[in-house]
């Protein structure tokens, strides 16, 4: 293994410490772990609290600060921080208007931003979670623990931090971050594999000559494993798997604030369709150079125009990562007139300007 | 008739970070088959807290706070699912057990019995699903069935851990249902579930702690 990194142990506050140096507009919390902005925010406003494993960077930490989050929480490598941490980190920057969850679709995430969100309520601090289910490479929500939560995380993270800039209530940022999650879609692949500091081993074993479809951002399986192929092919295989997914249900929950309790509600992503307008994030897996996130996002508008599909904003580069894999992932995330003003709105954070 | 006391619920707790120690690697290898590798890590992190706190933890006033504040510690330090499940696990195996310093069977059951109902509505798994369920629910039933038929603290805790161990094996060959492992669909046929195996190292150490 060669990485740039000191001590196994130090790995996470190390970088919290490098990224607290390097950028004003944020400042970090060592025990518990958080990463919080440094400017107070308007007495009132709902504050947008994202977090999971490290080693997605820039997400989460890297996305905190005007126009976006609040407050980020980061795990070990790869896996979820723990509720007292969500807890500590809430009551920080808290400020009279609750607090919502922006919480990516993998069993440990979910269970453990749950119980944060269950000791906030009973704390009187108004919370809510959305999850982020967009990953197509699982295909249904019945035998397995859903889709993962990937790309639209990103989009969703710019647009609800936007909006709650904008003065939008909790009922109105947790309703705008469903919408953007039941109108988002990802797919990812991976032309190698990654390692976890702890483990010090690549993360799966891949061939020279063999590239991993649908690959998820820890490495998981995805729908195949194929020979290696050229990036038009395999933008075409990604761009295909998200155009072609028909409408999905499943139900995802929240809280409910009259039971004060957990409710299921069932959530529907429409297909995708001609005359749809985008918006795209082609996003690189940590170890991608920009230029080839290019050659992909050629064929990809290519594909996305014969098919009468606008792409009305787009982001390339390398927002949502596994560490030091090379790989790529496309998402789209069908935009009304709302959405497109937030995300045109301002934005100022470590990994994000606009 | 014959209880358990609270002191030895403490040495049940420390006997746990000592079964988890020694099968860290084979915890981690389970969870590498099918998971994400770090089982075996992150159940020691757990555990190394409760035994690093334990003079704390012992000073509990009943058996009740003994679990809570085992539970917290749980999930303050492990992360991941196992945090929450295993948290909350403890958590409400104390929270029947009133202001008890010793336990009877019956209450025993009713305490287990109460922490996998938390397990449950936190992970939303069944039996068949491959995950811990697989062990605890069995566990919890034969628990069940031994305070129906009068029998001996001892030999409760026996057919418990015999149910506990076929429940883990039974998990080699199911397709996951929750997790990561769920991912692999049919894939994940063939290979024991990692946190079933820690469940019944519990169990197990339970047993070898009080007979």
């Amino acid at each position: 293994m060669k990485k740039l990194i000191n001590k196994i142990e130090n790995v996470i506050t190390e970088q919290m410490e490098g990224m607290a140096a390097a950028h004003s507009s944020i400042k970090i919390n060592l025990e518990p772990k958080y990463i919080y902005r440094s400017e107070e925010t308007k007495k009132g406003k709902v504050v947008i609290i994202s977090g999971g494993g490290s080693g997605h960077e820039p997400m989460h930490g890297g996305f905190v600060g005007l126009g976006m989050l609040d407050a980020a929480c980061p795990g070990e490598v790869f896996t979820s921080p723990t509720p007292d941490q969500m807890f500590e980190c809430a009551k920080k920057v808290e400020n009279g208007g609750g607090v919502l969850f922006l919480v990516k679709n993998y069993t440990g995430d979910v269970m453990n931003f749950e119980m944060a969100a269950e000791m906030l309520n009973a704390d009187g601090i108004k919370t809510q979670n959305i999850l982020i289910d967009d990953d197509v490479a699982v295909k249904d929500s019945l035998y397995t623990a859903g889709r993962r939560g990937v790309g639209t995380t990103v989009i969703m993270e710019k647009i609800v931090g936007a909006a709650a800039e904008a003065g939008y209530d909790l009922e109105q940022c947790a309703a705008l971050a469903k919408k953007v999650n039941s109108r988002g879609r990802s797919m990812g692949m991976a032309l190698t594999s990654c390692i976890v500091p702890a483990a010090g081993k690549p993360n799966f074993d891949i061939d020279e000559d063999e590239i991993e479809i649908g690959v998820g951002i820890h490495g998981e399986p995805g729908r195949k494993r194929i020979p290696l192929t050229n990036a038009d092919e395999i933008t075409t295989i990604l761009t295909s798997a998200i155009l072609d997914d028909k409408a999905y249900s499943r139900p995802l929950r929240e809280w409910d604030f009259s039971t004060n309790s957990w409710v299921e509600k069932e959530l529907t992503s429409d297909a995708f369709k001609a005359g749809d307008q985008m918006i795209a994030l082609v996003n690189g897996l940590g170890s991608t150079p920009v230029s080839e996130l290019y050659t992909v996002y050629r064929k990809f508008n290519e594909l996305c125009e014969a098919k009468n599909i606008t792409i009305a904003r787009n982001l390339v580069g390398s927002y949502i990562t596994a560490l030091d894999m090379q790989g790529c992932s496309i998402t789209l995330v069908r935009a009304d007139d709302e959405m497109i003003k937030l995300w045109d709105a301002p934005v100022n954070t470590a990994g994000l300007k606009m | 008739m014959v209880t358990i006391k609270q002191t030895q619920l403490i040495e049940w707790l420390k006997n746990i970070t000592l079964v988890i120690r020694e099968n860290k690697d084979i915890l981690t290898a389970l969870d590498s088959e099918i998971g994400d590798a770090d089982h075996g890590f992150n159940m020691e992190r757990g555990f190394n807290k409760v035994s690093e706190k334990i003079d704390e933890l012992s000073r509990s006033q009943d058996i009740a706070m003994l679990m809570k504040n085992t539970g917290m510690t749980l999930i303050s330090s492990i992360g991941g699912a196992s945090g929450p499940l295993y948290g909350t696990f403890f958590m409400q195996a104390g929270a029947v057990l009133g202001d008890k310093t010793e336990i009877t069977l019956t209450d025993l059951k009713n305490s287990i019995e109460n922490g996998v109902k938390g397990v449950k509505d936190r992970g939303r798994a069944s039996v068949g699903d491959k995950t811990m369920i697989d062990v605890l629910e069995p566990a919890v039933q034969s628990l069940s069935e031994s305070v129906g038929e009068n029998l001996s603290l001892e030999q409760a805790l026996s057919n418990m851990v015999d149910v506990a161990k076929n429940g883990m094996k039974s998990t080699i060959d199911m397709i996951a249902k929750k997790g990561r492992a769920s991912y692999l669909g049919e894939r994940s046929i063939g290979h024991q579930d990692a946190g079933a195996t820690s469940s019944y190292l519990i169990l197990k150490a339970l047993k070898e702690t009080i007979n």
